[in-house]
């Protein structure tokens, strides 16, 4: 009965906190990606020619947790199979976030572009029967600057 | 390139600084991509790599387990993996700096988690000549 009323103070806790948690930071999300709309990351491997460019390593990580709520739809959802939607909303979360890092970097050194974007995804965590916990994703590439003499 | 790095303030502040000194100290170009735009490869000189193992201490842990319950960001982990990513690409120059070499081309990242609450960071790139 006890572990029950836990399981419920949880279940509810998780479910409220974890929303608006979640609307909140795709709110933000969405609002950082307007402001930074200008600034191009482009996952081409190679630099546009015949300009020259000073250039600099930037990257944006992030780690992320799913709340209890989600956990507990996300194992229901392996007895019947199909689309996990609460693990999807935290990886989509976690890569705009880690995107949004690394062009926030570029922008505060002055880029213009950011070349040869990659990501790089790792659960950090494993919880009880090897259920993700928590993931990290890092977003990293190339700034290209224009060249000081040109400023 | 140094002189910007240091009048930009704000988040990422820390964090530039401490590229500005190392740009200071050895002048080594990173960079993710295979070539450089206006500038010649005069010589390879292989891979070079740096890697670096990192665990948090307790309290960070109990919080996260906190975090596991509400959801939303793990600032401590964040944090954790970044501080140790920044060591391993420290070890990477190093060893670039050993054979050489004044750039480090095509850098690639990887993680992988070793226990509960720690994780290894590996970077590994091409050591070159730049002219």
């Amino acid at each position: 009965m006890f572990e029950l009323i836990i399981f419920l103070v949880l279940m509810t806790l998780g479910y409220l906190v974890g929303q608006y948690a979640e609307k909140r930071h795709y709110k933000s999300i969405i609002e950082r990606e307007r402001k930074l709309k200008d600034l191009h990351t482009v996952a081409s491997r190679f630099p546009p020619p015949g300009k020259r460019h000073e250039q600099c390593l930037v990257m944006g990580n992030t780690v992320i947790s799913v709340d209890y709520f989600k956990r507990f739809i996300a194992s229901l959802r392996n007895l019947f199979g199909g689309r996990i939607t609460s693990y999807e909303t935290l990886l989509d979360r976690a890569r705009r976030e880690s995107l949004l890092r690394m062009k926030e970097q570029a922008q505060e050194m002055g880029a213009e572009y950011v070349f040869n974007v990659k990501y790089e995804t790792s659960s950090i965590s494993k919880g009880q029967k090897n259920t993700i916990g928590s993931v990290e994703v890092l977003a990293y590439g190339t700034a290209l600057m224009r060249p000081r003499e040109e400023l | 390139m140094a002189n910007r790095q240091i009048i930009a303030n704000g988040r990422f502040s820390r964090i530039r600084d401490i590229q500005a000194n190392k740009n200071k100290e050895i002048n080594m170009l990173i960079s993710n991509m295979e070539i450089i735009p206006g500038k010649q490869i005069q010589k390879h000189l292989g891979l070079v790599q740096g890697s670096s193992v990192r665990a948090k201490h307790v309290g960070r842990d109990i919080m996260a387990s906190l975090k596991n319950i509400f959801g939303g960001e793990l600032k401590g982990y964040t944090e954790l993996l970044q501080e140790s990513r920044e060591e391993a690409m420290d070890r990477m120059e190093q060893q670039a700096k050993g054979v050489g070499a004044n750039a480090i081309l095509n850098v690639r990242f990887s993680t992988s988690s070793v226990a509960q609450g720690a994780a290894e960071i590996y970077v590994y790139g091409t050591a070159v000549i730049l002219e």
